[in-house]
């Protein structure tokens, strides 16, 4: 069945949006959360458990140093109240994910509570409220087999690898967000790229998306204005940055469809789906969900003293925002040329470039410039695009020594992203370098003159101008490598 | 009163996957009785000036270093586990089929 779907802007005229995030960040320790098993992406299936992983009997969890102070900085980049005193709970569910059926989280303690996240969306601050951040263990992964097309749906048996199970995750709430209006799903996919950020420079994750080191939830509810906050509905399987936006985007618009025709909104888990943009509902449940909590008897309480807390604190990196800031400062641009490198993803990559010796408008001509636009053309991140800070910065060394034109540097950068080698490893082996001998200029000087005789009478009777003419022909005859100037002097003093 | 009731004792029995007869609920109701109602007896002395507990330790922060330990070779890993297929854990299909 086909419906149609009202307009966005028609729906944000006439419903008011709450949006609310919940955030899981895989931390990058060496280790699992509560035992010593290595936390590298990938590898082969179950090399990298132990009997603590499968909750063997008589296996014991103990907490990992650095996962916990992992999260309180978290927790102070965010503004959040520490606990002074709290504990894990245990999540009990039936799902082979976890191999004990249970899963060590926490509950009504969370290590850091009450905190915000300050977001830029339009050159405005919005203040996002953060509810929670708290600790626990990730789960496996489940591979369905027997299905069509490896869902749990139809499968007859699934298969399970437990690398994943136990590497400490961060899960990070939002209190609920109202009042955004139309902007809502942009202020999603910057609250998700901010907490990004500043997560990075905590240098606690990787925090990426496409390799689910950072995996985003999003609840989205609709209301008439003045009325009461509508039934909420959370969208799972949300993997990139785009994704969240366009999540919050059709979930807005499909619930205005259902309350449009007069139905209700389910309180209920829903799909996002990459190629069309738009949500499913997920299995509904047929019984409300039952996880008894209760306190991890396997695990003493955490009580962060104060000291500990505030050596924590004075261990915090500039927050992105305020570095952001001094960057912008630094780099003398105008608010919207800075928003437009924090929207290439540009930021690092233009610092990198210039700490390799560049200027700041040097660094930004090439990543805003050339890179962006084919990072674009191919749909990758700018950082991936097969150029680094280093090529760039020697590129660009070139050119202001004068062995690469505009041209030039544009057809050794396609050598780069091609993955031909350096800069200067492609200027030489391509023969691209300037040519500025006058020796090996000034035959193809005369043979633009004599090419051109009206042209160069003008020269003579001294337009000067009219050079331009000339300049074009040597370089159209020497294949752009000719080097304008040298050029220019030479027709000059040769018709003077 | 029963301080568990068949109700409850049914619906734990499901959420913990375990097939039990009505004579079980009824055997399993009474003897989880009595346990609750010895726990009830502590909740009998709770003060104010007594924070609960879940730990008969008073320790707190038991923390390990971000070192990495062995691990168990796949092999070991598998070694209990019912089925195996190309070194996972093979489980019975997860959803029942709908009708």
């Amino acid at each position: 069945m086909t419906v149609t779907l009202p307009p966005y802007e028609d729906v944000v005229a006439r419903y008011e949006p709450v949006i609310g995030l919940e955030t899981h960040v895989e931390l990058g320790t060496n280790t699992k959360m509560f035992c010593g098993c290595p936390t590298d992406f990938g590898g082969q299936p179950n090399t990298r458990i132990c009997p603590v992983c499968l909750g063997l009997a008589g296996s014991l969890p103990v907490a990992n140093k650095a996962a916990i102070e992992a999260t309180i900085r978290i927790g102070l980049a965010l503004n959040c109240t520490i606990a002074t005193w709290c504990r894990f709970a245990r999540k009990n569910y039936f799902y082979p994910d976890m191999p004990k059926n249970y899963q060590i989280s926490q509950y009504d303690e969370p290590l850091c509570i009450d905190g915000w996240l300050d977001v830029e969306v339009d050159g405005e601050l919005v203040r996002i409220g953060i509810e929670r951040v708290h600790l626990e263990e990730d789960t496996g992964k489940t591979l369905h087999v027997g299905g069509a097309t490896g869902r749990i749906h139809g499968a007859t048996e699934s298969l399970v690898d437990y690398n994943r199970a136990g590497i400490p995750l961060v899960e990070i709430v939002t209190k609920p967000i109202p009042g955004t209006g139309a902007l809502a799903p942009i202020v999603a996919r910057a609250y998700v790229t901010e907490l990004r950020d500043v997560i990075r420079s905590l240098d606690v994750s990787d925090v990426r998306m496409e390799q689910g080191s950072l995996r985003c939830d999003v609840n989205t509810s609709l209301n008439l204005p003045g009325e009461e906050w509508g039934t909420r509905t959370e969208t799972k399987n949300v993997n990139s940055l785009r994704s969240v936006e366009r999540a919050v985007r059709s979930e807005i618009i499909r619930q205005a469809s259902v309350l449009d025709a007069g139905g209700r909104i389910v309180q209920e888990t829903r799909h996002f789906h990459e190629d069309t943009g738009d949500t499913t509902s997920g299995r509904s449940k047929e019984t409300a969900t039952d996880y008894r909590y209760f306190p991890e008897p396997d695990l003493v309480p955490l009580a962060p003293d104060a000291s500990w807390v505030a050596s924590l604190k004075e261990s915090l990196p500039e927050l992105p925002r305020l570095h952001r800031k001094r960057l912008q400062t630094e780099w003398g641009l105008s608010d919207l040329d800075m928003q437009s490198v924090v929207n290439a993803g540009a930021v690092e990559l233009i610092e990198q470039t210039i700490a390799a010796g560049t200027t700041p408008e040097g660094a930004r001509k090439w990543w805003l410039g050339e890179l962006a636009r084919r990072a674009n053309e191919t749909g990758i991140e700018l950082a991936a695009v097969g150029a680094s800070p280093a090529h760039v910065a020697e590129l660009q060394r070139l050119v202001d020594e004068g062995k690469l034109n505009d041209k030039l540097a544009r057809t050794v950068l396609e050598g780069v992203i091609a993955g031909e080698g350096t800069p200067a490893e492609i200027m030489t082996a391509r023969g691209l370098e300037v040519v500025s001998d006058t020796g090996a200029l000034t035959a193809a000087v005369d043979e633009a003159i004599a090419a051109n005789p009206d042209v160069a009478e003008k020269i003579r009777e001294g337009k000067v101008a009219a050079a331009g003419a000339l300049i074009g022909a040597v370089m159209k005859a020497t294949r752009g490598q000719a080097d304008a100037k040298t050029v220019r002097e030479l027709i000059i003093s040769r018709l003077s | 009163m029963a301080a568990i009731s068949r109700e409850e004792v049914a619906h734990l029995a499901r959420l913990s996957r375990l097939a039990v007869t009505d004579q079980e609920i009824d055997l399993f109701a009474g003897q989880l009785d009595v346990i609750l109602q010895a726990v009830a007896r502590v909740g009998e002395v709770v003060a104010e000036d007594i924070p609960p507990t879940s730990h008969s330790v008073p320790l707190t922060n038991v923390l390990r270093d971000d070192v990495v330990q062995p691990c168990l070779t796949p092999e070991e890993a598998l070694a209990g586990a019912p089925d195996a297929e190309e070194g996972r854990f093979r489980v019975p299909r997860i959803l029942e089929e709908e009708a």
